[in-house]
């Protein structure tokens, strides 16, 4: 008897499984988007409200071929294994057409080799890293954001200007981190051979011993420093930076220094005159922003972080794909997105085809604090496309599909 | 010079901040015996609600000095109540409960504590004021360092001598120095121990609060603080013994000044290539752990633990199969067999995850329970293994079919080398040090871009051909898997795992009738770390790829997790505690944004309904009818 009840409710557990499955079939285009809600919540929460933002006007406009667009969002919990079941489930159990997101750099790499694995697209929105697009490059995966070296690039010229001599360097200890030292190392050495590198902390991610680490470059006698640190760490190293005077008469270079999500946490004590790369939103006057800017405050009734702008764009570029390609059929899409073009809050941007990196670019500029919050003075636009090393470079290091 | 002092001086203040949350951790380790996972969890808390406090304090937005220290004195206490209720409402009814168990519903309360903080304080970091009249710097041999951190530098050595005078000076400290030494002999003497348990749960929070409120001008609040620090303090505690306040100190002192000249001395070169010991500091907690529990198995000041006679039952025999139970298993596996058949692509997606953390907890349950070792690092070998595949396979160009092999048999080789150093150990000593060597592992493994591709890992593991399909795949994964946990269990009923469990329940005796007891708690670790890598390996090839994830605490916790879920004193506890976990993570993490606090509210309940783990509890009610 009880043996017999198992089997039954088993059965009715399958059925409704079938039912279920059948019933989503037909109707709305679906997308499948993971990302990391819950371990990096002050960047795609903003992430979030651009996406839904982005397809509400979508689906406002008529939607995509006469249908309904649809984004279902899986959290990945920040790890490659579960991002890739979050996936399978995506692509076998919701039927998604194609794949959105990520943010931290491993887990959009996996979901890229999956991509080419399954064969379906893949539009990394957030992950920094250069091997999305370069060493592990893959037909079936194009990237939004601006990497880690086209950033890093952003800041050289400006670098080079002041003909500084010795430079510090402090980083988060792990690939982004990383690269950029090794890129801005690089770059700099090119436009001045005379620059020498006194001191490199690497600190470990979100446990930076900020105290020890600003004394030890108070001791190396910099005079200027490279920081590619966010987030928590660049907090504690503002703050204790600011209090031991470490700050006084060095340039000091903050790779996403900018950008809202870290920049507004420090309040009346962010740093004045440091180059960064970021996203001045309250300042940029192009109408294409400000058209942006206008709908999403009165959206949301909040200020927009560049991972708005990022979730914004990011459906604006499947949309695209699906217009240009006038079909879902995974070819035909990856076939679409290279050399896709289309209009961002940033002004027109391209999927490249030869690395799949689109030319959206970054906001460049020095801090300042205006009404006891941190902003960017005088800024002007790295436009993507400028910021790339040379074709050639680019195939080197990416396979051949 | 003027840079050596100031360094060490910055040492100071960490240590001063470690000790505040270690001391609480110790403190309530030593009366409860309970290992207070959610005690990062009330420093996280501590901060946030110092800072919520200072805000409401500060009338009209001026911070006034009776605002700031205020803030943080009402902070800390309200952290204390929380740690009470968290006494009263859960851990009371689990005291009992096998060791380790507790580990469990502390676990709970991380899950829901971190969404509580982030439903109710948001997203963002909040970087708190600075304090009152603290605020600057004062000039020390030419050098500006700051007032804040001279004070936190007085503040740890203060609360060491109060917590002396607590100890030795009231009839309370006496109270609970008695129950530390003898719990049971303390109860006998009509000691009230509800109340003593209690009162120490709110102390150890209430300091773990402080800690945290009181770096309100130092740092800001955020979301990961609560595993950052959790992990710190358990380190401290344990490197100064466990129980032990003043060794906690010591620890801290240890670990602070070790990291803060990590950091000051840079880059060293030595015979001809150069380290860079900032980089250290990743892991430097885990190697001054290592170092000082292979020398002093009892941390700096700790002692052998008395043993608890009233915690946790008499373990039961392992019971040996019944017709039923053999009925039972083959049924599973018939319908697992089958379920390609009928199931969508999915379902074998998730089976696949949960027949691999299925073996994954079987190894680590086969450390656990039958030879009575905890480990908090299993995932070294897991991960282990799926790097040692993928690597024979992207690097040596192995087959596939090769390369899964490879994975087990460098776990093994990895266990041969830890085991030998943790079977000198015994208890959470064993267990910490376990964490230890996977944490070094984990950070080679991190650190090591051109071969192990660093944090971002190695993609483009895939299976064969012939194996790339989610039905073929999963009929592997079936095999193994199922083949891998019914030799584990062999093992356990062989002669090896009968002596096993007598070096567990008797070592002397064990050793009295000539069983090599470390020798074989050993071999243990190497039959452990090889399926641990089996699983490891399949999971690599899987998923397509691979990053230090999966060697990290999170995974060796997610084991834990599973196996006391289940019921450690159970052969298919583990394997149960697998599948209900990884399915319920999987289908609330679906369905609500909330899901870290839902699955933790999930946990907590089946603590306090399952007192012995799911399986467990079953075969106690059925002992009980008979």
């Amino acid at each position: 008897m009880k043996g017999l009840n198992a089997v039954v409710r088993w059965m009715i557990a399958f059925l409704l499984l079938v039912i279920g499955g059948a019933a989503l079939a037909q109707g709305s285009i679906k997308l499948g988007e993971l990302n990391s809600y819950k371990i990096f919540p002050a960047f795609l929460d903003p992430y979030k409200k651009g996406m839904e933002l982005a397809l509400e006007q979508t689906n406002a406009a008529g939607g995509v071929f006469g249908r309904n667009l649809e984004i279902v969002y899986r959290d990945d919990n920040g790890n490659p294994g579960d991002a890739v079941r979050a996936a399978e489930e995506l692509l076998t159990r919701e039927q998604v057409h194609f794949l959105l997101g990520t943010f931290a750099s491993n887990v959009g790499l996996a979901i890229a080799d999956l991509a080419r694995q399954r064969k379906v697209l893949f539009i990394a929105a957030e992950p920094l890293t250069d091997k999305i697009t370069w060493q592990n490059g893959n037909r079936y995966t194009f990237r939004l954001r601006p990497s880690t070296w086209m950033q890093t690039s952003m800041l050289v010229p400006d670098a080079a200007k002041l003909k500084k001599k010795r430079w510090a360097i402090v980083y988060p200890n792990y690939e982004y981190g990383q690269s950029a030292t090794a890129a801005f190392k690089d770059l700099l050495k090119k436009s001045q051979p005379d620059v020498e590198f006194v001191t490199e902390q690497a600190t470990p991610l979100g446990k930076i011993d900020s105290g020890a680490v600003v004394q030890a470059l108070i001791d190396a006698k910099p005079d200027a420093i490279f920081s590619s640190l966010f987030g928590p760490d660049l907090s504690r190293f503002v703050r204790d930076g600011n209090t031991r005077g470490l700050f006084k008469n060095i340039a000091v270079f903050n790779l996403l220094g900018g950008e809202p999500e870290y920049l507004d946490a420090l309040k009346d004590e962010a740093p004045t005159g440091w180059y960064v790369t970021g996203y001045p939103w309250y300042a940029i006057n192009t109408p294409e922003h400000k058209k942006f800017l206008a709908a999403y405050q009165k959206r949301w009734k909040d200020y927009p972080r560049a991972g708005s702008v990022v979730g914004y764009a990011t459906v604006l570029s499947a949309v695209a794909a699906m217009k240009k390609a006038g079909s879902l059929d995974s070819e035909k899409l990856v076939a679409a997105m290279e050399g896709l073009q289309l209009e961002s809050p940033f002004g027109r941007i391209t999927y490249r085809t030869l690395d799949h990196q689109a030319t959206m670019g970054a906001y460049v500029g020095r801090t300042g604090v205006r009404e006891g919050k941190g902003v960017m003075t005088t800024f002007s636009y790295g436009d993507g496309a400028k910021f790339q090393p040379s074709d050639a470079e680019v195939r080197k290091l990416r396979p051949a599909d | 010079m003027s840079s050596f002092v100031l360094q060490f001086l910055n040492g100071l203040t960490s240590a001063s901040t470690l000790f505040m949350v270690a001391a609480g951790l110790s403190l309530i380790f030593g009366i409860t015996r309970v290992l207070n996972f959610a005690h990062g969890s009330m420093y996280m808390l501590g901060i946030y609600l110092a800072y919520s406090a200072i805000g409401a304090f500060s009338v009209g937005g001026v911070l006034t000095p009776v605002a700031f220290w205020g803030g943080i004195l009402c902070a800390a206490v309200l952290v204390g109540m929380v740690g009470a209720l968290v006494e009263l409402t859960v851990l009371r009814r689990v005291y009992r409960s096998p060791e380790l168990f507790q580990l469990l519903a502390t676990f709970g309360v991380v899950l829901l504590t971190k969404d509580l903080v982030l439903w109710f304080w948001g997203p963002e970091d909040l970087l708190g004021p600075r304090a009152p009249g603290l605020g600057g710097a004062v000039e020390i041999l030419g050098s500006p360092f700051p007032e804040y951190d001279l004070f936190l530098i007085v503040v740890g050595p203060l609360i060491l001598g109060l917590l002396w005078l607590l100890l030795h000076s009231t009839r309370w400290g006496l109270l609970i120095r008695a129950a530390t030494q003898d719990r049971e002999m303390a109860a006998a003497l009509g000691i009230n121990q509800k109340l003593l348990f209690t009162s120490t749960f709110a102390l150890g929070a209430f300091l773990a609060g402080l800690g945290g409120a009181l770096q309100i001008p130092r740092e800001p609040a955020q979301h990961f603080l609560d595993f950052t620090v959790i992990v710190d303090a358990f380190v401290v505690v344990v490197v100064g013994g466990m129980g032990s306040i003043p060794g906690a100190f010591l620890a801290a002192l240890l670990i602070g000044e070790v990291k803060a000249l990590c950091i000051g001395i840079g880059e060293i070169g030595a015979f001809g290539f150069g380290i860079s010991l900032p980089k250290l500091t990743l892991v430097v907690e885990s190697l001054v752990m290592a170092a000082v529990l292979i020398f002093r198995p009892w941390g700096l000041m700790g002692r052998a633990l008395a043993v608890l006679p009233d915690a946790g039952e008499a373990r039961p025999l392992l019971a040996r199969n019944t017709a039923a139970t053999r009925m039972a298993g083959v049924a599973i596996v018939a319908a697992l067999a089958i379920t390609p058949a009928f199931a969508n692509q999915y379902s074998l997606v998730l089976l696949v995850d949960i027949l691999i953390f299925a073996l994954f907890a079987a190894s680590l349950h086969f450390l656990m329970g039958p030879s009575g070792m905890a480990s908090f690092g299993h995932a070294a070998y897991f991960g282990l293994g799926a790097y040692a595949a993928a690597l024979a396979f992207k690097q040596a160009g192995l087959p596939m079919e090769i390369s899964i092999l490879v994975g087990p048999l460098v776990a093994v080789l990895a266990a041969l080398s830890f085991g030998w150093f943790c079977v000198r150990l015994s208890g959470v000593y064993l267990a910490m040090l376990t964490l230890a060597f996977a944490q070094i592992t984990w950070s080679v493994i991190y650190q090591w871009d051109g071969f192990t591709g660093g944090s971002n890992g190695l993609v483009g593991v895939w299976p064969a051909p012939w194996l790339s399909g989610r039905i073929s795949y999963f009929y592997l994964v079936l095999l193994l898997c199922g083949g891998a946990v019914l030799i584990l269990r062999r093992i356990i009923f062989s002669p090896f795992g009968y002596a096993l469990r007598a070096c567990r329940d008797s070592p002397m005796r064990a050793a009295a009738i000539g069983i090599n007891v470390s020798r074989f708690q050993w071999m243990a670790f190497l039959v452990a770390g090889g399926f641990a890598g089996l699983a490891g390996a399949l999971f690599a090839f899987s998923k397509g790829s691979i990053s230090p994830e999966v060697l990290a605490i999170g995974q060796s916790v997610d084991g834990l997790v599973m196996v006391l879920l289940g019921g450690v004193q159970t052969i298919s506890g583990p394997l149960v505690g697998a599948a209900v976990f990884t399915w319920l993570q999987e289908l609330v993490a679906r369905h609500i944004d909330y899901w870290r606090a839902l699955l933790g509210m999930i946990i907590i309940v089946i603590v306090v309904a399952f007192p012995h783990g799911i399986v467990g509890q079953l075969f106690s009610r059925n002992r009980a009818k008979e």
